[in-house]
């Protein structure tokens, strides 16, 4: 089932334009990637989604719904964490959450079970009276999720969930992320630390400029733009590059001294561990997801190189 | 294209927040503080000047209101310096400081429409000065019949009860005023500056042109015409009727002074036959000061509207 689904959806602010002619799909259960510089388009996308900006062209639909007719319903049915997201500072967590569930229209009683629920789900229930102004910013993020939760939404709309977390604490959140995905919720994240988020990913939609540039798995994007799904680092004796080359399925050689990098599309260590054995020694074989970094890297340089 | 759903879902929930916020906030106390002290400096001086006259005025308890010995202002005068400031007070920051939390986006995110977010701090913000004023009053009246030893009248407090109404729509006024501001300025401070300015204006500066105004149509008028003058004099007035204070206290001179019978020059023909000094009921006094209680209402109405279509308008990012 297609959850969030966008046609030909745009957004100029004057003459700049923030989105421009987007299609996506996003399918229920999966995690999916918005990912691309600051300023590329992401937050406006996310921010037309929820019906909190009106697009200027275009249509989208949230669990079959139009945000823009009927933004409530969307609204209840979608969790949103925002980037930066901020407390009332003056407010414990606990009363925090507790406004949410008042807006939320919940009953008393579910209400405080349910403020329970995430908050020891999110590693809060400790630090439920104290003041938000007291905590640090990996404590607003995870009582950022737990507001989420609050809804029991179907999706998680997630805006830079990692940005401004210490490595340690980026970790935990994403391992928190791939918990919801866990439970079945659909989740669209976005992001500019590709190298952060592109794990708990399923799919990704690269984007620059506003436009959406490149959709796909992690390995499809590579295979297109790198040509070649496969990233192999090889250490063995120099001299080897011409009969990597020559190996079916290898897409590009990069040799220094006796260390290579090898892009296939399809896993050849075997093949390459053979190769390297016959004409020497075999000091290292390690295969790497290529980093969408480098995806991102090179299709835009190929795109500059274009124009 | 329409929306579904009501714009009012969630408005009681920020009601009751933003009230629970203001009743609690250090800024409510300080300001609560301030204007009971000067409350109880008015009455108790007021007091001790009426109880040489008890049982001569029949509207003992407005005249408690409105007594004033120098150097203290009257408890009326002490209100319509504080109910500006208040009520600037607390809505200055009410929307741009929600942006400057970044809790803005995560509150809209919630099923609510903007319409409850904005009605909810507007309605909370008058429900604390409805509080802070009913408070303030009983305590007055309280104290009034402990000094005095006089039980007040109905009329007086059919009087009184509209003295309240007519405080309560200034600082609507005002509140409206800051809630504009706090929508168009992202920066709290300019917005409260901004709205000080206003109030500066209006206290000091608009009096000051108004005179020169007056003066100037006066010029104008035909030396020799009474007629002509008295045009001009009318056309004075009703410039310095464009300030809310003056509003506020043509409205106040009315409600609680029943021996005020206009609020404008008055031709000699026009008395002829009236007793003069006596009170007017309430009712005619309420008819007299209607126009000005429902211009105050609609500038009122005017500045939400203001601050609500330009707060419609607002992108949600920072």
């Amino acid at each position: 089932m297609v959850v969030i689904e966008t046609h030909g959806l745009s957004k100029r602010y004057g003459r700049v334009v923030a989105v421009e002619d987007l299609n996506l799909e996003v399918k229920e259960g999966e995690v999916f990637g918005l990912l691309g510089p600051n300023g590329s388009g992401k937050t406006t996308t996310i921010l037309m989604l929820l019906g909190l900006t009106e697009p200027t062209k275009g249509e989208a639909r949230v669990l079959g719904l139009d945000p823009m007719r009927e933004p409530l319903k969307v609204k209840s049915r979608v969790g949103y964490l925002p980037d930066q997201v901020g407390f009332y500072g003056e407010l414990t967590a606990w009363e925090n959450l507790r406004y949410t569930t008042r807006l939320l229209g919940l009953p008393e009683g579910e209400a405080q079970a349910r403020i329970e629920e995430v908050l020891k789900r999110m590693g809060l229930w400790e630090v439920r009276d104290r003041r938000v102004s007291a905590f640090s910013r990996g404590m607003r993020q995870r009582l950022g999720l737990a507001e989420v939760l609050l809804k029991r939404p179907k999706v998680a709309i997630l805006d830079e969930p990692t940005l401004g977390l210490d490595p340690e604490a980026a970790r935990e959140f994403l391992e928190l992320i791939k918990g919801l995905k866990a439970e079945g919720i659909t989740i669209l994240l976005s992001s500019h630390l590709l190298h952060q988020v592109q794990e708990v990913c399923d799919r990704v939609g690269l984007f620059h400029k506003g436009r959406l540039a490149l959709l796909g798995t992690v390995e499809e994007l590579a295979q297109r733009v790198l040509g070649g799904g496969y990233e192999i680092l090889v250490e063995a004796s120099p001299g080897l590059e011409e009969s990597f080359r020559t190996l079916a399925g290898v897409a590009r050689v990069e040799a220094e001294g006796g260390r290579y990098r090898i892009l296939a599309s399809r896993d050849l260590r075997p093949e390459l561990a053979r190769i390297a054995v016959e004409h020497g020694q075999l000091l290292g074989l390690a295969l790497r997801r290529p980093s969408l970094d480098e995806v991102y890297a090179h299709y835009f340089k190929e795109v500059a190189h274009a124009a | 294209m329409r929306r579904e759903g009501s714009p009012w879902t969630g408005l009681w929930a920020v009601f009751f927040k933003e009230m629970a916020d203001h009743l609690t906030g250090i800024r409510m106390r300080i300001l609560e503080g301030l204007i009971l002290l000067s409350a109880l400096a008015a009455v108790y001086t007021g007091t001790q000047t009426l109880r040489q006259t008890v049982g001569e005025d029949p509207y003992l308890y407005l005249k408690l209101l409105t007594t004033a010995q120098d150097p203290l202002p009257s408890f009326v005068g002490f209100l319509s310096f504080f109910v500006p400031l208040a009520a600037i007070a607390l809505a200055f920051d009410a929307v741009n400081g929600e942006y400057a939390r970044g809790t803005l986006s995560r509150i809209l995110s919630q099923p609510i429409y903007r319409d409850a977010l904005l009605f909810g701090k507007f309605l909370a913000g008058l429900g604390t000065l409805a509080v802070l004023l009913l408070a303030l009053f009983l305590l007055v009246v309280g104290l009034g019949l402990f000094t005095l030893g006089v039980p007040p009248g109905g009329e007086e407090m059919g009087r009184a009860f509209f003295f309240l109404l007519a405080t309560l729509a200034y600082a609507g006024f005002w509140l409206a005023l800051g809630l504009l501001f706090s929508v168009l300025f992202r920066q709290p401070a300019t917005a409260a500056l901004a709205a000080i300015g206003v109030w500066l204006f209006f206290a000091v500066f608009f009096p000051i042109l108004t005179d020169l105004a007056a003066g100037a149509l006066l010029l104008q008028a035909d030396p020799f015409d009474p007629e002509s003058q008295l045009k001009q004099a009318n056309l004075a007035l009703w410039i310095s009727r464009l300030s809310p204070n003056t509003l506020y206290a043509e409205t106040l001179t009315a409600v609680l002074n029943p021996a005020v019978r206009s609020l404008g020059p008055i031709l000699i023909t026009q008395l002829e036959g009236a007793v003069l000094g006596t009170p007017l009921p309430l009712s005619q006094s309420l008819l007299l000061v209607w126009p000005q209680l429902t211009g105050l209402v609609s500038l009122v109405i005017l500045l939400f509207t203001l601050a609500y279509v330009s707060f419609q308008r607002q992108e949600v990012r920072a």
